[in-house]
């Protein structure tokens, strides 16, 4: 049978504020545990959450930025569960009224757009971690993460396969990224989702029954659970079997998805509105402030890219994946003013070499102005385009300019017409076979003759020069 | 009369003069104690070294002539406002050793204007009660009778005041909680406007309901109090940023040309009738003091305590979500995962009252029911609150019985719960609306127990009720009874 995917999914981001939601605790990661915590967080006897107001305008950058409406009043709301690392027994969360509603991102499908919905975009506190003692049955509780501000994305079920969502997922990864209220770092948890999914004949019109996957934390895995459990689904159906409703958890592991609870064992969150904290209004000057400070965001930012500078939509869709990268890449064009041949640098060498190394852009020691630099002296023809491999490895290595680099290692392109001849005539004269037999028609021994001279130069010679002399010089005195 | 049985405006004007120490004062409160405590019963936990020593520095600030509003004047403290290193309880097992690190602001308020805090005072567990008989530490004596209940859920810190254990007190008014036993121990109670008075570091039991007050022997220490207490908190989102009065303004202020509305909801069949003729005294005292009583609707008040009991409850059940046993209060022993450490932890934490009530809330809140109960308790709460909104456009403020009842008999309600809900039937909708209210005394019952009357003000019109209840409280000239213990 022939089936279609429906996947929706809910992507947790973690907001860059310096302190916490409803408390004035640092959000750094790490520290040792419980260091970043108060009797607010703590959730203590009597004490009373205030909202920090950058995490309304953190939300609402997001909200802006993915084509979302913003509710001119919202409010928060518990969401009531008992957990050892939720120190109230409850989330402060929002639920009937989220900030935001009704956005869209978009997605390029085989050359196409596409629209992926955004139900609701909210605010929420993150909860806290749990260590457990591998050899003893104890566990214990760090709360730093307690209260650390959160959105939740959540999609509608507009994607059709594993890639569509791993592509959502880098887009809106792209846009945190970009509007500097996220880090994005997966491993730390900064950036998690969870996904629905479902199949359906294709052609039916009702969705099938869903499962939700949680534990992917990374794109790739993401994308693997999502195979992993349609596969698991297509064959429960073709079997005879049908989809439960339930929460499944991806082991990475072993590359499978595992049920975590049914969903009679679904928890009820008896959500209502939090008392101690009044409805949020937003007016519209606030989403207008918002909205002007919004910077360009990633996919604008291709498109201007392949426009004015010519290059490929795929270069444009590479230089642009990461806000630093753009930027770098941008510094370079203006010293340069070549911008394919710019592209080509950065995404070959520069890129590969900060790939082997695990590094960022940010942290790359060949200064934007110095591979422009560089470029320009291949375009001058003070070196040549081979040697320049060797600069930028070299520039990348100990960080120095492309100048100092040429010099130090003497790899100054010799175009100084009167040595080169010298050069050349000291050659002829040594090989008088090969001369004769070129003059008597063997063209091919002109590659030997460029080779000589090169040999003779340590490759500095100007190749464009060395042919024209050598042909002049070959053809003998007319 | 003994220094312990003056009010906070007396024994200011004897510090001042001269008269009196601030150790005098603490230790006449202690030798009182001393003498009562154990048959009434109203303190959790009493800080005599710590009372006594801050006397003597009270003494060395006043030698100064750096004298604070209650420079010297001891304080008890209903045990349900967190003090920094010392046990706050909330009457229940569940935090019998909970060491806050922190004080509820009213206690750093409290403390910046010089009070010297006698103990945590006595109340039903987590304030859910209207008898101060559900606390795990037992239940406290009415002073005026000891085998009756002092009226609740702060009924320690009414008693203390009644019986000259301290000379004010700190309580928590979610339903009637301050107003109630002070009606029932014959003293003054106020609940400000929701919003008046910080609730930082008040242990929550229903967030949208709770208010901190306080209990004093006249109307006149209440004004002080209330400058003390009141006034905006950053640490709390519901606080409101309005402008306070000095409300000792309103002291011997006359109410000529007022208009006291009666609402015809409050006095019915039930009500016990040396109630009704008590209030009908004080109502002719009013109009003599140039009031004019005028009959007024408050049509919603059969739903208030429905309303209540589903809204308290919902909000209780979230509220006390926090005591697990994870990370400080009790947590149960020899438990074998952690579904069983929750279990147990709460089973023997919480008493009857308090896990009833968190059945019902959480009842009240579950999926399919939420919108039958909480949404529609929130709509007719909504309602009840614009019935005073018009009521007030009639009459400056309303009067109304505190309680339908004389304190009853300990034990007389424990095994009906609906009964022991009724006892607040008349000062509920004063904290559904998020109104203030104040209670105080207007006579004895022939048996000898104190009955209370209410006044009720739009919001942030506290000054109203100190002004109503300071006239009334001069011109009855009731006279000065003290429980005879």
């Amino acid at each position: 049978m022939d089936f279609e995917t429906v996947i929706g999914l809910e992507v947790h981001a973690q907001l860059l504020t310096d302190t916490k939601i409803f408390c004035g605790c640092s959000t750094k990661f790490g520290g040792a545990p419980n260091s970043h915590t108060c009797p607010v967080c703590l959730g203590m006897p009597g004490v009373l959450p205030v909202l920090n107001k950058k995490v309304v305008e953190y939300a609402m950058k997001m909200a802006l930025a993915t084509n979302c409406e913003i509710n001119k009043s919202c409010e928060f709301a518990r969401k009531n569960y008992f957990y050892p690392d939720l120190p109230k027994g409850y989330q402060i969360s929002q639920y009937a009224f989220p900030l935001a509603e009704h956005g869209h991102v978009l997605l390029d499908v085989n050359g196409e757009q596409k629209k992926i919905g955004i139900t609701r975009i909210h605010m929420e506190e993150d909860a806290g971690k749990l260590l457990h003692d591998e050899h003893n049955p104890v566990s214990y509780v760090d709360l730093n993460r307690t209260g650390v501000p959160l959105i939740e994305i959540v999609s509608e079920p507009d994607m059709r396969s594993p890639e569509e969502a791993a592509d959502y997922l880098r887009r809106l990864h792209e846009i945190l990224v970009y509007l500097e209220i996220c880090d994005g770092n997966m491993e730390e948890g900064s950036f998690r989702c969870d996904a629905n999914v479902s199949i359906r004949p294709r052609g039916q019109k009702e969705y099938g029954t869903r499962t939700e996957l949680k534990n992917m934390n990374s794109f790739r895995n993401g994308q693997r659970a999502l195979e992993y459990e349609i596969k698991r689904q297509q064959y429960l159906v073709e079997n005879g079997g049908t989809v439960v409703q339930e929460t499944r958890l991806w082991d990475d592991a072993q590359g499978v998805t595992n049920s975590m609870r049914s969903k009679e064992e679904a928890h009820d969150y008896r959500y209502f509105p939090d008392p101690d904290l009044v409805p949020i209004l937003v007016d519209q000057p606030w989403v207008d402030k918002n909205k002007k400070d919004l910077p360009e965001l990633p996919l604008a930012k291709r498109e201007r890219f392949v426009k004015d500078y010519q290059i490929p939509a795929y270069d444009a869709g590479v230089l642009t994946a990461d806000k630093a990268l753009a930027i770098y890449y941008e510094e370079v064009v203006k010293i340069c003013s070549k911008p394919k041949v710019a592209s080509n640098w950065i995404m070959g060498d520069v890129m590969r070499f900060l790939n082997e190394d695990k590094r960022s852009i940010r942290e790359c020691p060949v200064k934007a102005e110095s591979l422009a630099e560089m470029i320009n002296l291949i375009d001058e023809g003070a070196i040549s385009g081979k040697m320049a491999k060797e600069v930028v490895e070299d520039m990348y290595k100990t960080g120095k300019s492309p100048q100092d680099i040429i010099k130090e290692k003497g790899l100054v392109q010799i175009t100084d017409e009167g040595e080169l001849i010298k050069t050349i005539t000291a050659i002829i004269e040594a090989n008088p076979a090969q001369l004769k037999d070129y003059r008597d028609g063997k063209e091919k021994l002109f590659g030997f003759f460029v080779g000589q001279v090169m040999k003779a130069t340590q490759g500095k010679a100007n190749p464009q020069l060395v042919n024209e002399l050598l042909k002049k010089m070959l053809a003998g005195p007319s | 009369m003994e220094l312990n049985q003056l009010t906070i405006h007396e024994l200011q004007e004897k510090i001042k003069n001269g008269e009196v120490s601030a150790l005098q004062i603490t230790e006449s409160v202690f030798s009182r104690i001393d003498a009562v405590e154990e048959r009434v019963h109203c303190y959790i936990r009493l800080m005599k070294e710590e009372a006594l020593h801050a006397a003597s520095k009270a003494d060395d600030d006043i030698k100064k002539g750096d004298i604070k509003p209650l420079t010297g004047i001891p304080i008890a403290l209903k045990d349900i406002v967190c003090t920094k290193g010392i046990v706050t309880t909330c009457g229940s097992h569940i935090l019998h050793n909970f060491v806050p690190p922190y004080s509820a602001t009213v206690v750093e308020k409290l403390t910046a204007a010089g009070a010297i805090y006698v103990g945590k005072t006595n109340m039903d567990e987590f304030a859910m009660g209207s008898s101060t008989e559900t606390s795990w530490f037992g239940p406290t004596r009415n002073p005026w009778d000891l085998e009756r209940i002092p009226g609740g859920s702060s009924g320690g810190s009414a008693t203390a005041v009644a019986a000259d254990e301290c000379i004010a007190s700190i309580g928590s008014d979610t339903g009637g909680s301050i107003r109630q036993p002070a009606a029932l121990c014959g003293i003054v109670g106020m609940k400000p406007t929701y919003g008046r008075v910080s609730r930082f570091g008040l242990i929550a039991f229903a967030s949208s309901l709770d208010q901190i007050g306080p209990f004093t022997k006249d109307v006149e220490d209440c004004a002080i109090m209330m400058n003390i207490l009141a006034g905006y908190d950053p640490k709390e989102s519901t606080s409101v940023n309005a402008e306070v009065p000095d409300y000792r303004q309103f002291i011997g202020r006359d109410i000529k040309g007022w208009k006291i509305g009666i609402p015809k909801e409050y006095f019915i069949e039930g009500i016990d009738p040396e109630v009704t003729a008590a209030i009908k005294k004080a109502i002719t005292v009013i109009e003599q003091g140039g009031g004019q009583c005028v009959n007024i609707t408050l049509p919603h008040t059969q739903y208030c305590v429905a309303t209540y009991y589903i809204i308290a409850p919902a909000e209780a059940s979230s509220n006390l979500a926090r005591y697990d046993g994870v990370r400080y209060g009790l947590r149960a022993a020899d438990v074998r995962d952690l579904l069983e450490m929750y279990r147990t932890t709460r089973m023997e934490g919480f008493g009857a009252e308090v896990k009833r009530r968190i059945m019902i809330g959480t009842y009240a809140l579950s999926a399919g029911y939420y919108d039958a109960y909480y949404k529609k308790a929130s709509q007719v709460r909504a309602l009840i609150k614009r019935d005073f909104d018009e009521a007030f456009k009639t009459c400056d403020v309303i009067l109304t019985p505190t309680s339908p009842t004389p304190a009853f008999k300990i034990g007389e309600k424990t095994d009906d719960p609906l009964q022991m809900y009724l006892s607040d039937i008349f000062t509920i909708s004063t904290n559904l609306a998020g109104i203030p209210g104040i209670s105080i005394p207007c006579g004895f019952t022939s048996g000898g127990l104190p009955i209370g009357m209410q006044f009720l003000a739009g919001h942030f019109e506290e000054g109203k009720l100190i002004q109503i209840a300071s006239a009334y409280e001069k011109n009855a000239k009731n006279e000065k009874r003290r429980p005879a213990l």
